[in-house]
């Protein structure tokens, strides 16, 4: 019976050149854009989203409401990622977004650029383009799927551009999620709606969605419920019932 | 004889001091148009009078009665090449400096009745009352001008240079006997300029100055001068054919000088004190004895480069070689010529005499060597080199004027936004260039007509702050089993692709009229958009087409048409 020979233990010059590299590998990675909601940040690995990486978003259901919620979810990121005056360039195959919505999370017309491919091949080329051209704020590209080469060359070209890249995958079937595919991704995204807070009058309150973080490097996956994306782009936190400002009393549900 | 054989006392035809009406038509016609009787005073031989106020000139412009050819803004020479035209109005061009009116030019017509260049208009309009004046365009009369030096440059030799604002220089050395020698050739050019609509004089002389002076006051429309013959020819022309300043006519003139002939005896050195040195330098120019080089028009080139290669290629990684080379090429040239690219030909000729072409385009003028090379590198695939490529041709056949720019200072934060235009050029070899748009506002509130798409580096205009979904369905669709409260409530449930769905909130409604200058059918057309949120969370934007009280403005149906997120 053999014992197990003991690790030697590592010298100093060893543990120098490890340390490097780590510093280094961090120094690769882009600047970091933290959501603005603690409960979100700190549950991320990097305390927010890496300015030099890939990141996949989907919808929880194959339902269009939920698509739409992921849409503004994409565009909400985008458009902080681009608060600087830079442009983002959506490349989509088919081509169904309303600028008007979009332009109401802060990604006005002016900081958007369209590409429009046939396939998702020639998506990917041209986001591929569009990352490492580098004079972009940040890239979104619809496809229907996208296996791992892709999704690895999407990664090395985000971090070759320090570009963001925003992969959003779309429902091929009606139960199959398209987060179960094989990816290189940082963060995986998957948004649903919610029915949102109910207002002391009539009418529709600011959407709530439902955020949940599939799978992301380096930390564990969390749900979140959130108000959706105001003209900045910027989640909130849902007020809590009881820090919400009390109704004037008689004013609900005098109508409609 | 008139009809019936009676005659008037009076009728000039009648007096016994004419006795042939042919002498006296030749008499008639020699008098300006102005004093020449007028067909009643003459009496009624061929034709009847005009009643006095049949021929009123009508509003519009053009003249009432009488078959005369007005003579046409874009050809007004037309009507002058066909000799004496005694029925047209004369016409003078004008042109205005400060309050004065002055007359620049005047067709023979005019000049027949005693209006001159250099006279004001308003006498010219006192002296002749049927006179058709118009605005002098120079710039348009040097474009044609330019037009005709690029025109011959093409077609009869190769050194042309204008002359003066209406005259055009043809160096004729070695040309003329492709035409079968220098008469036949001026014929053919007077030929072609009164196709086109254009009197002119041809003289060709030995020097350019002489051929100007003798174009101008030869008084013959085609004037051969014998080689050595200039001094000769130029003697009883007047000064003002040598191309002399005013101030040096203006002496001559007070010096009674006024022949070309008269400075040949004197003396040069009084000469050159008195009218100055540039009319001795005129003088000898014209009759051969100076120099005088032309400065010929250059038709604008395209600019290209070409490689003839040694040896046949057809690996990509050769033809990128050739590529680069070419480009390198261009890029000098239009360095120099200070241009910049907007589209470039690559052609390239195989071995079997075939030829297969490229081509790029740029979102803005380029002459970036590394860009222009990375986006013609990104075609070799369309390439077929077939059985090897000998010769390659990069031509820029669309260029625009481009300045050098300042490189603005790296000083401090670097936070104004890179240019696209590389990007776009290079996702629009990838994708077909209408593929990569920006969207603008379009001035509608239809919603699906709100958005206009425009050119990539385009400045697009937002939308009003309106609640707007982010999908928009392509078409609205229909929903079905419907509840809801006439006129201005949201429904209170809908059925739509097979599920039913009950609204727990909704807002609106957001009333958008129909557009009745693009349709009839829009007149009265309305729908009230409402936005509800339904059980379970989701959110839709749906409109009802009526507005629920007017019969006429739709049928009540509701219809999807936007998901918010």
């Amino acid at each position: 019976m053999s014992t197990q020979p003991a690790l030697p233990s590592p010298s100093q010059e060893q543990l120098d050149a490890l340390r490097a590299k780590l510093t280094s590998a961090r120094a690769s990675r882009g600047p970091v854009l933290p959501f603005g909601v603690p409960m979100l940040d700190e549950r991320l690995a990097f305390g927010g989203l890496d300015g030099a990486g890939l990141h996949e978003v989907a919808a929880a259901s194959s339902k269009l409401s939920d698509d739409a919620a992921a849409t503004l979810f994409a565009a909400g990121i985008a458009a902080r990622f681009a608060s600087s005056g830079f442009t983002v360039l959506w490349a989509v195959s088919r081509f169904d977004l309303y600028a008007p919505g979009l332009e109401q999370v802060g990604l006005g017309p002016s900081r958007l650029l369209y590409a429009e491919g046939k396939k998702d091949q020639e998506v990917l080329a041209i986001a591929e383009d569009g990352l490492r051209d580098g004079s972009l704020a940040c890239v979104i590209a619809e496809v229907r799927s996208a296996d791992m080469t892709a999704t690895r060359r999407l990664q090395l070209a985000a971090s070759d551009g320090q570009t963001p890249m925003l992969l959003y995958r779309r429902h091929r079937a009606r139960d199959q999620c398209p987060l179960t595919q094989n990816s290189s991704a940082m963060t995986r995204w998957r948004i649903g709606c919610l029915p949102s807070a109910p207002l002391p009058h009539p009418g529709v309150g600011r959407a709530r969605w439902s955020v949940e973080l599939a799978r992301q490097r380096g930390g564990n996956p969390f749900s979140l419920d959130l108000d959706a994306c105001d003209d900045k782009g910027c989640l909130a936190r849902p007020a809590l019932s009881i820090d919400r400002a009390i109704a004037p009393a008689g004013s609900a549900n005098r109508a409609a | 004889m008139p009809r019936g054989g009676g005659w008037r006392p009076g009728a000039r035809w009648a007096r016994n001091d004419t006795q042939n009406g042919v002498g006296q038509a030749a008499a008639i016609d020699a008098l300006p148009a102005h004093q020449r009787p007028t067909m009643r005073e003459m009496g009624r031989r061929s034709e009847h009078a005009d009643h006095p106020f049949k021929a009123m000139p009508s509003d519009e412009g053009a003249r009432g009665g009488g078959g005369t050819a007005m003579p046409s803004a874009s050809s007004p020479m037309a009507v002058l090449q066909g000799g004496r035209l005694t029925w047209a109005r004369p016409m003078v061009l004008i042109t205005r400096s400060g309050q004065r009116e002055i007359i620049t030019s005047a067709c023979p017509l005019a000049l027949d009745l005693g209006l001159h260049p250099g006279m004001a208009a308003a006498h010219a309009r006192a002296l002749v009352s049927d006179l058709d004046v118009r605005d002098a365009e120079p710039e348009e009369d040097a474009a044609w001008l330019e037009r005709l030096a690029l025109h011959a440059l093409g077609h009869w030799t190769p050194t042309v240079a204008v002359s003066g604002h209406d005259g055009l220089w043809f160096d004729l050395t070695g040309t003329t006997h492709l035409f079968g020698g220098e008469a036949r050739f001026c014929h053919r050019l007077l030929r072609f300029l009164s196709r086109l609509g254009f009197t002119a004089s041809v003289a060709v002389a030995g020097t350019p100055g002489a051929a100007h002076a003798l174009a101008r006051y030869g008084g013959e429309s085609m004037i051969l001068l014998p080689p050595k013959e200039e001094a000769h020819a130029l003697a009883d022309l007047p000064l003002a054919a040598l191309r002399l300043e005013t101030g040096a006519l203006n002496a001559a003139a007070r010096f009674g000088l006024e022949r070309i002939g008269d400075l040949y005896p004197m003396p040069r050195g009084p000469l050159a004190k008195r009218l100055g040195l540039s009319t001795v330098m005129r003088l000898d120019q014209a009759r051969g004895m100076v120099a005088e080089p032309i400065v010929p028009v250059t038709a604008f080139e395209t600019p290209s480069a070409r490689r003839q290669l040694l040896e046949p290629i057809g690996t990509a990684e050769a033809i990128a070689q050739v590529i680069g080379d070419l480009v390198d090429d261009l890029v000098v040239q239009l360095q120099q010529r200070r241009l910049g690219l907007r589209a470039a030909h690559l052609t390239c000729q195989l071995v079997d005499g075939s030829e297969q072409k490229v081509g790029i385009g740029t979102a803005r003028a380029s002459r970036d060597a590394r860009h222009l090379t990375r986006m013609l590198v990104a075609r070799i695939e369309r390439i077929d080199p077939g059985l090897g490529i000998e010769t390659m041709v990069l031509i820029a056949p669309h260029v625009e004027d481009l300045q050098a720019s300042m490189v603005a200072a790296k000083l401090g934060r670097d936070d104004h936004a890179p240019d696209l235009a590389l990007l776009v050029d290079q996702l629009s070899g990838r994708v077909p260039p209408e593929a990569v748009f920006r969207l603008s506002s379009h001035e509608s509130d239809v919603p699906e007509r709100a958005i206009r798409r425009m050119m990539p580096l385009g400045e697009p205009k937002g939308w009003p702050a309106w609640a707007r979904p982010s999908r928009l369905l392509a078409r609205p669709e229909p929903l079905s089993s419907v509840i809801a409260l006439l006129p201005d409530h949201p429904p209170r449930r809908f059925s739509w692709r097979g599920g039913t769905y009950r609204v727990v909130a909704g807002d609106g409604p957001e009333r958008v009229h129909g557009e009745w200058w693009r349709r009839p059918g829009e007149m009265w057309a309305v729908r009230d958009y409402y936005r509800v949120e339904v059980e379970g969370g989701a959110r839709y934007w749906i409109f009802r087409r009526g507005d629920g009280v007017e019969e006429g403005t739709g049928d009540l149906s509701w219809h999807l048409h936007g998901v918010f997120g």
